[in-house]
Parts: structure tokens; sequence; C-alpha cells
């Protein structure tokens, strides 16, 4: 018997108040015509027009999905060669546990160690090769870095769903294992790899410590501009382009629900 | 050379190209995570114990400089200033921490009685703020508490702050910003727990007449220890070395351990002192989470 009384349910809904009303209020003065202060002087879509034509903003974005993607594609591939490695072969109690703790790292470290730990890595790596300057490509690296693990994660609980049979069928049929793999195991994880891609990109999104740390000055993401601009004051441009970062992060989280939900259902099947 | 010829997972396969095949499949992703990752945070220790060059590099020589000024003493003596920072950041993440499963539980209680169909849409309510941009939604806090809005009025009002002032930075900003920041880590496993509750356990202990405080505390809470336990873990790993909320919502006045590290790379371009302040927020971050697993673990035997 599942039911919950008013309390709880009043409750919950002050909870959700509590997340959801600063965000509103963000929307809400972003199509406020009103410039100085936070009084409301009607309707305008002239904010996001400005954003339009504001040219370090629209670098800043297209760095922003830059990094994403780029990054999302790396991690896509290398998490799920990870998670396929790590769940079919049969790694030794040692060797298994070692590979499992690296998996695990970037989930108990926080963020802002990660990120001063890649400076100080990448200033060794410049001074030894003469590369590694910060900007886009050392801000992939961290970001892949961290997305590698939790693509995995996803991509191996959804392997340990399929059963053995599905390979031994292929083998029987004398399928080669590269074969297998592209008639059987990849089909078979398509959805959990989409989810996979969905939640890199969001944590990229997401991501503002390990960009902060590691950008050059040309490289600069929306997360890190809306912080400097934070310092700097605030124009409304910011309330337009947080709106937008915000309706981006809302597709992506719902197509990522929609996946992972395909993905389980058809592991149910 | 078909001698050590075997059979895995329906296939016929010597056990050398089963190794290969293990390496070609990890290296990549583990090469990627030792090199960015793991090797990195270990040569962190190791700067840690250098000194910082005279042009803000770092000065290859041993020296245990760092960890005596992390402990407050420095050319002009003692300062309590370093040691108050990391007690404070422990203070903040632990009583954040608590606050976010306290307030948790009506959540994961509302989203596990909502019919299968609406409880898609309500978790993906939930998710959208767990995975917007943590800048814009502390961002978000400074016009909520700005001065012409309710909050900083009634604030004002019940004299907390001058009237005509914001109600940031202060302490009570620092607080509803990690709160609200990490209340999703904690409610999304905690609904897991609740949705896997045995309510039988309930129904039994509301038969034997016992309070509704009580049969919190002998029928859901040890259930749903398990998702708990997880929600504090995601909860205190990034609270403690949080710093954006303190440095927007809190100001120079309630700094934390991460804006000091932060400012070490920053503005003072001290790495080998900074890497050393990394060591101490790893350490109190291993620390408490084994104390909480322990006192996890007693509770479950209890």
């Amino acid at each position: 018997m599942k039911r919950s009384g008013w309390f709880v349910n009043v409750l919950a809904i002050g909870v959700f108040a509590l997340l959801y009303l600063p965000l509103l209020c963000v929307m809400a003065f972003s199509v406020n015509a009103s410039r100085m202060g936070l009084s409301w002087g009607g309707f305008t879509l002239s904010w996001y027009a400005k954003l339009f034509q504001d040219e370090l903003i629209l670098k800043a974005a297209a760095n922003t999905l830059e990094l994403a993607l780029a990054s999302t594609a790396i991690s896509t591939v290398l998490g799920t060669l990870l998670a396929i490695g790590i769940q079919r072969l049969p790694w030794g109690k040692r060797t298994g546990g070692a590979l499992e703790g690296l998996l695990n790292l970037p989930v108990v470290t926080p963020d802002i160690i990660f990120a001063v730990a890649l400076v100080i890595a990448f200033g060794a790596l410049r001074s030894l090769t003469g590369m590694f300057e910060l900007g886009m490509p050392t801000m992939i690296i961290g970001h892949v870095a961290f997305q590698v693990a939790f693509v995995a994660l996803i991509i191996r609980s959804r392997l340990q769903a399929i059963a053995v049979d599905f390979e031994e069928a292929a083998f029987d049929l004398y399928a080669s294992y590269g074969r297998m793999l592209w008639t059987v195991i990849l089909p078979l994880l398509r959805p959990a790899i989409f989810a996979g891609a969905a939640l890199a990109f969001t944590l990229s999104l997401d991501d503002f410590v390990i960009s902060f740390f590691t950008s050059g000055p040309d490289s600069i993401t929306l997360p890190i501009y809306i912080y400097a601009a934070v310092h700097r004051g605030v124009t409304p441009e910011i309330h337009a382009l947080s709106t937008l970062v915000m309706v981006l992060t809302i597709l992506v989280v719902s197509l990522m629900q929609w996946l992972t939900a395909k993905s389980e259902k058809e592991s149910i099947a | 050379m078909t001698s050590d010829l075997k059979v895995h997972r329906g296939e016929m396969i010597t056990g050398p190209t089963l190794w290969w095949r293990g390496l070609f499949f990890v290296v990549p992703g583990m090469a990627w995570i030792v090199a960015f990752l793991a090797v990195p945070c270990l040569a962190l220790i190791a700067v840690a114990f250098t000194s910082r060059g005279s042009y803000g590099g770092i000065e290859w020589a041993f020296s245990i400089e760092n960890l005596r000024r992390l402990a407050g003493y420095d050319l002009f003596g003692w300062s309590p200033d370093n040691i108050r920072i990391l007690a404070r950041s422990l203070w903040v993440a632990l009583v954040s921490t608590l606050l976010c499963v306290v307030l948790a539980y009506p959540l994961a209680f509302f989203l596990a009685s909502r019919s299968v169909r609406s409880r898609a849409i309500w978790m993906t309510a939930l998710l959208i703020p767990f995975w917007t941009n943590l800048v814009i939604r502390t961002y978000a806090w400074l016009l909520v508490l700005a001065p012409e809005m309710p909050v900083a009025k009634i604030l004002a009002w019940m004299g907390l702050i001058e009237p005509g002032y914001p109600a940031y930075p202060s302490e009570i900003a620092v607080w509803i910003g990690m709160v609200s920041a990490f209340l999703p880590f904690v409610a999304l496993p905690l609904y897991t727990a609740v949705e896997k509750l045995d309510w039988t356990l309930v129904e039994a202990s509301q038969d034997l007449y016992a309070t509704r405080w009580r049969t919190f505390w002998t029928a859901i809470w040890p259930q749903t220890l398990p998702g708990i336990s997880v929600g504090v873990t995601l909860t205190l790993v990034p609270a403690m070395g949080m710093f954006v909320v303190p440095d927007m919502l809190g100001g120079a006045k309630y700094m934390l351990v991460g804006n000091l590290i932060q400012q070490q790379f920053g503005t003072a371009r001290d790495w080998p002192f900074g890497a050393m302040v990394s060591i101490a927020l790893m350490s109190l971050t291993l620390i408490t989470l084994l104390l909480v697993g322990r006192t996890k673990k007693k509770e479950v035997q209890a």
C-alpha cells in the first residue's frame, strides 16, 4: 500500500518550490523590460535579441557546445569499450578490484580536487613537452576523464542484464567475435549507449569547476561567462542566457529520461 | 598450439587471445583515467611537499612548510584562520547534508505515491534542477534574495538584515544555496529505497499502536538506510569541496576550504600550498565518509 498524507504532500510541494522558485525568477526576469532593479517593466524579448548580437556570448555558447559534444563523443566510445572489457572478460579478483576502484574514483573525489590536480598535471606536461597550454583541448581531456567512468557504469549495468545465451547462440552459428559484437551486443546496448551519451553531455553542461580551472583565455564557456558576469555586475542579458541554458538542460534531461526508460523496458522484455 | 583452448561465454578461445582482447577493451579508457585522474591526484601529494618558486612556479625541494602553514604558522606567528576554514567546511557540509536528508523524506514519499504515469513527470521535474548548472542555480538565488524581493523584506522586518539590503552575502544565504544544490542528490537514492519499502512492516507497527514517530524510526528508517547512505555520500563529497555557493552567496567573510584552494590557484599563485589544502580536504572527506559509514554499519547491526 502506497500513500502519502496531505502533510507529506504539502512539504513535498514546498520543497519543489524551493528548487523551482529561483529558476522561475530567472525566467521571469529574462522577459522583463525594465533594465535597472528588479521591478516589473512589461514583457520584452529584447534581451534575447541582444544576446545574439554579443560576440563574446556567442563564442562562449559555441565553446560550451564544442566542449560538450567532443567530450561526449570520446567518452561514449571509451566508456562503451571499458564496460564491455570489464564486464565480459574473466578478470582475476585482484585486477577486477583495481579496475573497479579506478572506475569509482571520479564518483568519490570532490571536483575541485580533480580540477587542481589537472592544473598541476597540465603544468608539468607543459614544461616537459611545450604542449598542453590551457584551452579547449585541456578542457576536453578533463571532461572526458570524469565522464568515462559514468558512461561505463551505465553501460555495464545494462550488460549485466543481457544473458550469455545471446552470445552463445551467435557463436554456435559460427560468428566471429567481432561479428557477434556488431550484430548482437551493440544493438542490444544501443539504448544504454544513448543514455550514457546523454548523461555525459549533461555532466559536461553541468560542470563549472573543472572548466573554470582548466580553461584558457579563448575557451570561456557559458557557466564561466555567467560566473564572471556576477562578479562584474549583472545585465539582463544574463537572465536570458541562463534561461536558454536551462531550456537546453530540460531538453537533454527529458531525452535522457526517455532513453533510460526505454533501455529498462527492453531489458525486461 | 591448441593446448589451452577453452570455452568462454560460448566461444572457443585461447587464454592469450582473451587476454589481448581484454587489454584492447580496457586500456584506452583506463589509460585516460589513470593518466588524467589517478596520476594527477598522486602528483598533488608530491607537490604539496614542495615550496613556491619565486615566479609562482614550483620549487622541487622537499619541504613541510605548507603543512605548517596549513596548521596556521606563518611569518607572523600562529593564526587559527585555516583551521577555522576547515572546521567550518566540515560543519557546513554535515549540517547541509542533514537538512537535505530531512527535506528529502517528504519528497521521496510524495514521488513514490504518485501513479506510475505521473511519476515519470515528477521524476523529470526533480532531475531538471539537479542537472541545471550550479552557477545558474546559485545566481538565481541572488535574484530571489535581492532587496526588492519578499525574502529580504521579511528578513529585514525580522531585524536579521538591514532594510534595503539584499539577504546575501550571509550565512543563511549559504545554507539555502547548499541545501537547494544538494537536495536532489539525497532525494533520488532515497526515492529508490522508498519505492521498495515493505509497507507490511509499517502496518504491523501501526497495528501495535506505535506512535508515528516510533513507526518512522523502527519500520521506515532502517529500510531506507541504504538509500540515505548513498545520498549522504553523494552530498558530502561535493559539499566539502564546494566553492561556487560560498563564493557567490557567502562573500569574503564566509570562506570555505574550496575558496581557499581556488585562491591559491588563482590570485595567490601558490600551487604547493593549494595542493596541501586540497590534500587536507581529501583526507577530511575520506575520514568523514568512513566515520559516517561506520555509524551506519552499527545501526544496521543493532
